[in-house]
């Protein structure tokens, strides 16, 4: 048994320099609600734990200058919800993120390590997604940026590079009359992994829908962007005939699977029907009348 | 093995303790510091019944390393009652029963003290989503919810 280090890292240079040379034994500490359950189940044994969450970068919530936000990628969902200006901006986000798990979980779950942990049930990603949230990810060879839905690969994979970590989020800047939600059906009120979850964030002009962006969860190997419905919604009042064909675009693009907490069948229908409700709360939040 | 050397804050007092890299903070609570207050139920954080405050925020200590504990301060539930003076909530637990075999109690107890000095008159829905994450076995869930209100109503009430 390889004996396990532990590194709080003071800066960005320092995390990425260890990281890189631990070469794949090493494993970021954000919130740590995932690695502990993973070590602890004897799947994972790291070499090196590398804590970020002494880096400023990681752990800030800064407003910019065009009103859009950065977001460090260890920040937790209840620190997030205690930042008065974004829980103002994002209430959609803020909804996804504080569904994972307990308040305990919510304490110390980051919404970067929501993202890494790469599960197609992710509470927290189809709002990202639906944001428009860009992922800023530092490694060996530099800085890159990358869209939020580009970088889950599937079940438990993601598209980070070898060496490569993910540093925080940049939110655009939220226009007047834009609003965001998320919705999530589960069998219970609390406490439980997604059937379907689905973002929406849409921006309103003169009752008309100007923008939107649509993110669907857990009906496929990766959280999704829906283009189709995001389309069905723009130049609509949010009509009867709009909120359907947003809704059957998210059934065409479900592509699920049977399991105990629901079946292909039900969690495409489900998905249909979190579009509709979803889109009308973002629409609410967005100042339609 | 090489063991860490933590130097940390509980229930306001400094201590220092020595442990593995990969060990939880529930394990260093249970074993070198003593504190068997806090309990294992799951591991996993699903049950809440090693709940404990890290710089003043609601966490689990098993989904926690020992190591992070380094200059923070950390809340157990040793730390609430006040040498033989019991917490408000831990008399009117007492008084009112709302505990059967007592396993999820300490944790139960931590996080409704969290939430009471966050929201001193919560709602009932609002408490019994904060303790979401305290699973009780013996389904004591009514009686647990009632005490925390009525704690809560004493509290402001001699405020």
């Amino acid at each position: 048994m390889t004996e396990t280090r532990y590194l709080a890292a003071q800066t960005l240079d320092e995390a990425i320099g260890a990281y890189a040379a631990a070469a794949g034994a090493a494993r970021i500490l954000a919130g740590g609600t995932d690695l502990l359950v993973q070590m602890r189940s004897g799947v994972l044994r790291p070499g090196l734990i590398i804590d970020v969450k002494k880096i400023e970068e990681m752990t800030a919530i800064v407003p910019k200058a065009d009103g859009g936000y950065w977001v460090g990628a260890a920040v937790s969902g209840a620190v997030l919800a205690e930042h008065k200006g974004f829980a103002a901006t994002w209430p959609g986000v803020l909804e996804a993120t504080n569904l994972i798990g307990s308040k305990q979980v919510q304490g110390r779950a980051s919404i970067g390590g929501n993202l890494c942990n790469a599960s197609p049930a992710a509470d927290s990603v189809p709002a990202l997604v639906a944001a428009g949230a860009v992922a800023s990810i530092q490694g060996p060879h530099g800085r890159r940026e990358l869209a939020v839905e580009h970088l889950p690969a599937g079940p438990g994979r993601t598209h980070l590079k070898p060496g490569e970590v993910l540093v925080g989020f940049t939110f655009p800047a939220h226009p007047k009359g834009s609003g965001d939600a998320y919705l999530r059906m589960i069998p219970r009120t609390e406490m439980d992994i997604a059937v379907v979850g689905l973002g929406v964030n849409l921006t309103l002009a003169g009752g008309k829908v100007t923008a939107a962006r649509v993110g669907l969860g857990a009906v496929a190997p990766t959280v999704l962007l829906v283009e189709d419905a995001a389309k069905a919604l723009i130049g609509s009042s949010l009509d009867e005939r709009a909120l359907d064909a947003a809704a059957a675009a998210c059934r065409a693009a479900c592509k699920p699977i049977n399991d105990k907490r629901g079946t292909i069948e039900y969690r495409t229908k489900v998905a249909g029907v979190l579009l509709k409700r979803t889109a009308l709360i973002a629409a609410e939040r967005a100042g339609r009348k | 093995m090489a063991k860490v050397h933590v130097t940390t804050t509980i229930n306001g007092e400094p201590e220092e303790f020595l442990c593995e890299p990969h060990q939880s903070m529930l394990d260093a609570l249970r074993g070198p510091l003593g504190l068997t207050g806090s309990k294992e139920g799951c591991g996993t954080g699903d049950c809440g019944a090693c709940s404990i405050t890290l710089d003043g925020r609601l966490v689990c200590s098993c989904l926690m390393l020992a190591v992070e504990a380094e200059g923070k301060k950390i809340g157990t539930i040793e730390g609430l009652a006040q040498g033989d003076h019991l917490h408000p909530l831990q008399q009117k637990f007492l008084e009112w029963g709302a505990l059967q075999c007592g396993i999820c109690t300490p944790g139960v107890l931590v996080a409704a003290k969290a939430l009471l000095e966050k929201n001193p008159d919560p709602t009932e829905t609002e408490v019994r989503f904060w303790l979401a994450g305290n699973l009780c076995r013996c389904t004591g869930y009514d009686k647990i919810v009632r005490a925390v209100l009525e704690t809560a109503a004493d509290m402001r009430r001699a405020a």
